[in-house]
């Protein structure tokens, strides 16, 4: 089966992430009051051929912790779409 | 005694680097590219500058899975000294030879200027040159230089005295303005547990010459200095055999002409 694999990086918390606060200090120059937190980060996109989900899952995890994101600075988020749950 | 200078697609600080070991110390410098499986018997590697893999993804995130980084990390692991600056060392970071990792600015600004560092420790293959509180003119020329680990990493660092450069300001104060990236503790550079991996932003290649400064000089007289006393195999059997004044002090200009002689020799 083939997945749609999408990945989130964002900087981990405590670490600091200049990108986001310098997009929090725009936004708040430009008029848009009540912003918070912002995290800035890296999407990453792809098609995976894998058995099951389980077995796409597991491989995702390694590829995010081997090269993807770097877990001393960043964390990530996987969302995984089988051709059944993407199609309407 | 050859040291290996590792060229990635985006280098561009090798050639620096090489005129550092060749013109700046008379030591033999070899280029070794990143597909390369061999280390040529270099005694020493230089991860040089530059932009390899043009920072995709993370800085040196892909330099670290080329050819040779299996090469570097083995030699590394069997207490090889090797020195990564700036980009060489965001890839010793990414490859796991030192902790942390190296971030965007805290100005999200490239610093390109003349910075202070103290040398914090002289115990390294590449400061034993220098004395500890040293304060030294090195350029940096960086857009993701700010060190970054958790607490209890840091902390390790600085009980185990593995925080080897600081930025400081001109009376030598670690201060917030001396500061120029944001980084934990103005860490400029650290080894690696067993200290002979040393990783630094700043550029002491750059300052090996009278005209432009020579602050950087000491880094590879250590190297060559810690390489020969460590055992060259036949430089240090030579210089032991030879039981002369130069043989008590590696660094007089005597015993570089004496290599050098030697090294031309038949």
């Amino acid at each position: 089966m083939r997945f749609e694999i999408e990945i989130q990086v964002t900087p981990r918390e405590g670490i600091v992430d200049p990108e986001g606060q310098t997009i929090g200090q725009a936004l708040d120059n430009l008029g848009y009051s009540g912003v918070h937190h912002v995290k800035a980060g890296r999407l990453v996109r792809f098609e995976l051929d894998a058995d099951d989900t389980d077995q796409a899952r597991s491989s995702v995890d390694r590829m995010c912790e081997e090269l993807i994101a770097n877990p001393v600075i960043e964390r990530y988020e996987v969302q995984i779409r089988s051709p059944e749950t993407a199609s309407p | 005694m050859k040291i290996g200078i590792v060229r990635f697609p985006g280098s561009n600080c090798d050639q620096d680097c090489h005129r550092a070991v060749d013109e700046g110390v008379g030591a033999e410098a070899v280029y070794l590219w990143h597909k390369s499986h061999n280390l040529e018997g270099c005694r020493a590697i230089l991860l040089p500058g530059g932009f390899s893999y043009g920072d995709h993804l993370r800085a040196g995130a892909i330099a670290r899975f080329s050819p040779i980084m299996r090469e570097v990390i083995a030699f590394a692991r069997d207490g090889g000294p090797v020195l990564g600056i700036c980009n060489g060392f965001q890839i010793l970071c990414e490859a796991g030879l030192l902790p942390g990792a190296l971030v965007r600015n805290d100005s999200l600004r490239f610093r390109s200027y003349p910075v202070r560092v103290r040398v914090e420790q002289a115990d390294t293959p590449f400061t034993s040159e220098y004395e500890e509180g040293d304060v030294l003119r090195m350029p940096i020329a960086h857009g993701e230089g700010q060190y970054v680990a958790d607490r209890s990493a840091i902390d390790a660092l600085e009980s185990e005295r593995r925080v080897i450069f600081r930025y400081v300001d001109e009376l030598g104060q670690p201060t917030e303005e001396a500061n120029p990236n944001g980084s934990a503790r103005n860490i400029a550079g650290i080894c690696d547990e067993g200290r002979r991996v040393v990783g630094l932003m700043p550029h002491p290649e750059r300052v090996v010459s009278n005209l432009l400064g020579a602050d950087g000089l000491g880094v590879f007289h250590s190297l060559i200095g810690s390489v020969r006393a460590t055992g060259d195999g036949t430089a240090t059997q030579t210089l032991e055999a030879g039981d002369g004044p130069a043989a008590q002090a590696p660094e007089t200009p005597a015993t570089q002409a004496a290599e050098a002689a030697e090294a031309s020799a038949p």
